[in-house]
């Protein structure tokens, strides 16, 4: 299919539509309102479920009962409204509803602004929700990328019976590309859903529960248990990134989403003041991946982390890095977006520090 | 001799032992529901959502798919399955902690997107499973364990009446109030159940009936005095009755 210049909210909204999404509950909040607002005329068009939930929480409860009911269910939000979803994630988690999530994050805390930031790394890797549970999170860089994993991650959230989410900034959410929503392969329609509690006990012969109460201590281990084997298999195929100007580098900045396009500018500018930088870009955020790590050259010294907050990625890349390199960080938060000299400025600090020991 | 089987557990329910305290009238309530999904053929593709408080559990009670909900969230997660399973019979079963409270937006926003569900809403003016807690339904005076000297109308309110509240929405097709302290009112309270499922498989709106109940333990009382309190004093504040019947004609013109 020809390329096709469309708004990111509104292209994350039809790739979930050419996903096999049967059903959209969300709520009002900007940077993603255009999302709903191109659901609710084209999931109608499509013969499938449009909702305006209430509230926030009411649509990832809503979010829950059709994904347990065996539908391919997504909601969208932003930071503030993810928060109030959290309850559900962990609900969702713990049952194994498999759903799709599209946070377009925004500034914060509280009400924080509507600029573009990524202050809920956090709150994306980590959950806010209780208990031991893991949410698989993507951060596309540009649209393509995005409409590709949205099409893709209905059927990661199946076959891990696990919610999924697209972590994007206000940034991606607000601009235009060009996409091509045939770029990624058709993923199919989703499996059987033998499990799903979808009314048919009488065609079955036994009953289905979508349940996360466990009152025994030792069968909620298990559960538990059982979970993490789900998790570790996440980490060891679903680790993904891209590396940019690696192979000779010798300071490697560390960046996703909208601040790893920020951060590619800057590589340019540094290579060609003869300056040898490169970038690991996650992808996936959860899992992290430590893999991009085990196999810098030894020409690197030192990892750069840039984000649009105040150093939440950088507690993962302390984490992965394990004391091998030194480590600086570089951020901007409260929905202030860095420009590339920023960046270029920072490093030229860190090479005269360099020359002075 | 030859025997006769007069009576037998409804196939609505399943073989678990309720995890209810004796006395309480939950067991009735499962029971008239589970006979009502049998006997309307609904049971084999119905689909129902358990609550957060003493019905916990209900979904090992219910002999269909069940889904537990976060506590109060019962009409969303409904109105997910009921959305993508149209042709099935959703219902939710909570209590009035569950759903005049914390759930109050859940349940007032379904009723208003008239979601074709039935709540079997239970009310005992009480939180009874995490101890005896004053809810929104416990009545003025009413003893509670934060409550202790008497729910006061100052600072706390007075008791939230859902079915008249409910009444006053246009999704809302059939509402009624019911009681299960004598076997008179149980019929009545079945037949009630009835007409919601049927209102909710016409697609005629948002159904709800609530049953006026009881909770021996934290009212501190046995069975029989739990049964005279709820037909002395909820009785007069709850009144019985049917609040809205769009399958009689009443409509929202």
């Amino acid at each position: 299919m020809a390329k096709v210049l469309m708004k990111g909210n509104e292209a994350m909204a039809l790739a979930a539509i050419k996903g096999g999404c049967d059903a959209f509950f969300g709520y009002p909040i900007t940077p993603q309102n255009e999302i709903p607002e191109y659901l609710s005329y084209h999931m109608e068009k499509n013969d499938r479920v449009f909702v305006q939930a209430e509230s926030e929480v009411a649509a990832i409860n809503m979010v829950y009962g059709a994904g347990g009911a065996g539908a391919r269910v997504l909601t969208s939000s932003s930071s503030p409204g993810i928060a109030l979803k959290q309850e559900g994630i962990s609900y969702l988690a713990g049952s194994e509803v498999p759903c799709v999530i599209i946070n377009v994050m925004r500034g914060g805390p509280g009400l924080g602004g509507i600029q573009p930031a990524q202050s809920d790394y956090n709150q994306i890797t980590r959950g806010g929700g209780n208990g031991d549970y893991r949410v698989l999170s993507f951060a596309p860089e540009n649209l393509q990328e995005a409409v590709n994993i949205i099409k893709e991650s209905f059927s990661l959230a199946d076959y891990y019976r696990n919610p999924v989410m697209i972590a994007v900034d206000g940034l991606l959410g607000q601009m235009m590309e060009p996409i091509d929503l045939d770029e990624a392969p058709d993923f199919g329609p989703a499996k059987e859903k033998p499990w799903a509690a979808d009314g048919s006990s009488g065609k079955r012969g036994s009953r289905n529960k979508i349940v996360s109460l466990h009152l025994d201590p030792y069968k909620l281990e298990e559960h538990n248990l059982n979970l993490k084997k789900k998790y570790d298999e996440m980490v060891d195929k679903e680790q993904r990134y891209e590396t940019v100007e690696i192979d000779d580098a010798e300071i490697v900045f560390v960046a996703y989403g909208s601040m790893a396009r920020i951060a590619r500018s800057a590589v340019d500018t540094l290579r060609k003041e003869g300056v040898k930088v490169g970038m690991i870009r996650p992808i996936s955020l959860w899992p992290f991946p430590q893999n991009a790590f085990e196999k810098l050259p030894k020409s690197v010294h030192t990892l750069l982390t840039l984000e649009m907050s105040l150093g939440q990625m950088h507690q993962d890349v302390r984490i992965v890095n394990n004391g091998r390199y030194k480590l600086d960080f570089y951020g901007r938060t409260g929905g202030v977006v860095p420009e590339p000299e920023e960046i270029v400025e920072r490093v030229h600090k860190l090479l005269n520090k360099e020359d002075q020991s | 001799m030859k025997t006769e089987t007069v009576y037998k557990p409804t196939h609505g329910l399943t073989d678990r032992d309720l995890s209810y305290c004796p006395g309480c009238t939950h067991g009735i309530i499962h029971k008239l529901v589970g006979e009502v999904l049998v006997e309307k053929g609904l049971l084999d593709e119905a689909v129902g959502v358990a609550s957060v408080g003493c019905s916990v559990l209900s979904y090992e009670f219910f002999n269909c798919d069940m889904h537990q909900a976060a506590h109060g969230r019962a009409p969303a997660v409904a109105t997910g399955i009921k959305r993508v399973r149209p042709e099935h019979a959703v219902f939710t079963y909570q209590g009035d902690g569950d759903l005049a409270s914390i759930g109050l937006s859940e349940v007032v926003h379904a009723a208003h997107r008239g979601e074709n569900i039935t709540v079997i809403f239970v009310n005992n003016a009480i939180y009874g499973m995490t101890g005896g807690q004053m809810a929104p339904t416990t009545l003025i005076d009413q003893k509670t364990t934060t409550s202790p000297l008497g729910r006061k109308k100052e600072g706390a309110g007075e008791p939230i009446r859902i079915s008249e509240m409910l009444a006053t929405i246009p999704g809302a097709a059939y509402l009624e109030r019911v009681s299960v302290h004598d076997p008179k009112h149980i019929r009545k309270a079945k037949k009630a159940i009835e007409k919601a499922f049927d209102a909710q498989m016409n697609k005629q709106g948002f159904t709800l009936v609530e049953f006026i109940s009881t909770c021996p333990i934290n009212w501190g009382m046995n069975p029989k005095d739990s049964i005279d309190w709820s037909v002395e004093h909820m009785i007069p504040y709850y009144p019985l009755g049917v609040f809205k019947d769009k399958t009689k004609g009443d409509s929202d013109d």
